[in-house]
């Protein structure tokens, strides 16, 4: 049976027709949205490389059966330039030299998005390091990212102090 | 995955009524599409419960209510968690990952599926998944295996770091089914295996964990923590750990809360050793005598010997934490054995 899915994926509204109820966001946002800035790495909640906005918050979208997020609002990597003005945490992990093959990288700055947002970690270097603990990098750019997540703290804290 | 039927309840009768026996509840999932996947479970409905009204967590007579929907990450958060359960936010910050706590509910915590590779592995004897199969991981890989409550039917342990600090407290867990309400303790919640098999489903399939019900931990708010080892000091899971809380006045020890995780089948709580903590000083002796009792009857399920001194060691590290103060703040590293402010 046919059910409608809608979400509002990057700020547009979507009506999304699900044949097969074991579609997960991640396939989603993929095979039917055309969305492929989200990874699928492991596809088992381990990697991170599938990391998305639920309402803010970020989750693995290949554990996300689509059909339960029914009428979300989603923000993949996709959504967060605006225009040709990159977002404070993509520009930073390029300064940051952040990544090497790039695979992780959607998953990494969608999860440096919340982890500033929660504003838990601050400018504690131990603290991003262990809250961004959900993303794997296997070229092990760690050090870069740690630095690219400070380095965007310390630019969307300036933004808002301005 | 196996194909299934997809139904989501409005409410907890309509949950009930729509259960199955070969169907499953889908909470926050982290637990159940994983198992899906790899093709350990496959329910032929899956009932969404994430529109139940079960997502609040309300204070009542100086303890908590919290709602089975109620995500791992708010749980961790919550004022009255942080400032009076402070064992339970530091044990779920040890687990998982900021995006796995963000879907994982507390009721799914509580009902999710020992992490032993053999019964991931569906090519495997398992009396767990297959009762009457046997057992594989009998003279396998036990690094993650029990060293208490186990038979030669099962040795899987519980994987929760929620439930240890949970029994630590006197939870109760409150169940709706077709009959009404129950109430069982967290202690107890999870079956021990009995000689011939993993021990009977926590609950019956029609039956819904509705809430978690944490009574006030009086005197025990402010010297409470959870300390576990892993293989990697973050996203894993515990070798062995436990939480401890202790109420001391005047330099003696009035009531003391300890249980051990990654021991056994359920969260282990140690009430041999909290009753010999009674009236004790609050001192590392008084604490090594007690972590003896703790693993009293503690036997090697395999190659894991070594299990019985590392639990030993982090209870009485527990101990020492909980004796010490829980700081203001938790530290950057949930419940890491790498923590400078004791001697543990």
């Amino acid at each position: 049976m046919t059910q409608i899915l809608k979400l509002t994926i990057n700020g547009t509204s979507q009506d999304i027709p699900i044949d097969d109820p074991r579609a997960t966001l991640l396939d989603v946002l993929r095979e039917r949205i055309g969305l492929t800035g989200t990874k699928k790495g492991c596809d088992r909640g381990q990697c991170g490389a599938c990391t998305v906005l639920i309402d803010g918050r970020r989750i693995n979208s290949c554990l996300a059966l689509a059909l339960s997020y029914d009428g979300a609002e989603i923000t993949t990597v996709e959504g967060l330039a605006q225009g040709d003005l990159l977002h404070p945490v993509q520009a930073a992990f390029i300064e940051a030299d952040g990544f090497q093959c790039g695979y992780c990288t959607p998953g990494q700055i969608m999860s440096a998005v919340a982890l500033i947002a929660e504003g838990e970690a601050g400018l504690d270097p131990e603290r991003v390091r262990e809250g961004m603990s959900g993303n794997l990098c296997r070229c092990a750019a760690y050090a870069g990212i740690t630095e690219a997540v400070l380095k965007a703290t310390r630019a969307m804290n300036r933004e808002d102090a301005a | 995955m196996n194909l299934f039927e997809y139904t989501r309840a409005e409410t907890l009768d309509a949950a009930m009524s729509a259960a199955t026996q070969d169907g499953a509840i889908l909470a926050g999932g982290t637990n159940l599409l994983d198992l899906m996947k790899i093709g350990v479970i496959s329910p032929t409905r899956l009932i969404d419960i994430t529109r139940l009204p079960l997502h609040d967590i309300e204070e009542h007579d100086g303890g908590l209510l919290i709602g089975a929907m109620v995500r791992n990450a708010d749980l961790a958060r919550h004022p009255v968690i942080l400032s009076r359960f402070p064992a339970v936010a530091e044990a779920l910050l040890s687990g998982a990952s900021a995006q796995l706590r963000n879907a994982a509910s507390t009721g799914g915590n509580i009902m999710q599926q020992t992490r032993c590779s053999y019964f991931q592995d569906p090519l495997s004897p398992c009396n767990r998944r297959e009762p009457g199969s046997g057992c594989a991981a009998i003279g396998g890989e036990t690094r993650n295996h029990a060293i208490l409550g186990w038979t030669e039917a099962c040795i899987a342990t519980h994987p929760s770091d929620l439930c240890v600090a949970l029994a630590a407290y006197d939870a109760v867990v409150e169940i709706a089914g077709p009959d009404g309400l129950r109430e069982v303790p967290m202690e107890s919640f999870h079956p021990l295996p009995d000689a011939n098999d993993a021990g009977p489903a926590p609950l019956q399939s029609d039956e819904i964990i509705t809430h978690i019900r944490l009574p006030d931990p009086g005197g025990m708010a402010r010297n409470a923590r959870y300390v576990k080892l892993r293989e990697r000091t973050s996203f894993a899971f515990a070798i062995v750990s436990a939480a401890a809380a202790l109420e001391i006045q005047d330099g003696r020890i009035v009531q003391a809360r300890l249980a051990l995780g990654g021991v056994a089948a359920r969260p282990w709580r140690a009430r041999a050793a909290e009753k010999a903590l009674a009236g004790q000083p609050p001192t590392e002796e008084a604490f090594a005598r007690a972590a003896d009792l703790a693993l009293e009857g503690a036997a090697p399920s395999g190659d894991n010997r070594a299990k019985i001194t590392l639990a030993r060691r982090i209870a009485i590290r527990a101990l020492i934490r909980a004796a010490a103060g829980t700081p203001d703040r938790l530290p950057a590293l949930p419940a890491s054995v790498f923590e400078g402010d004791c001697n543990g």
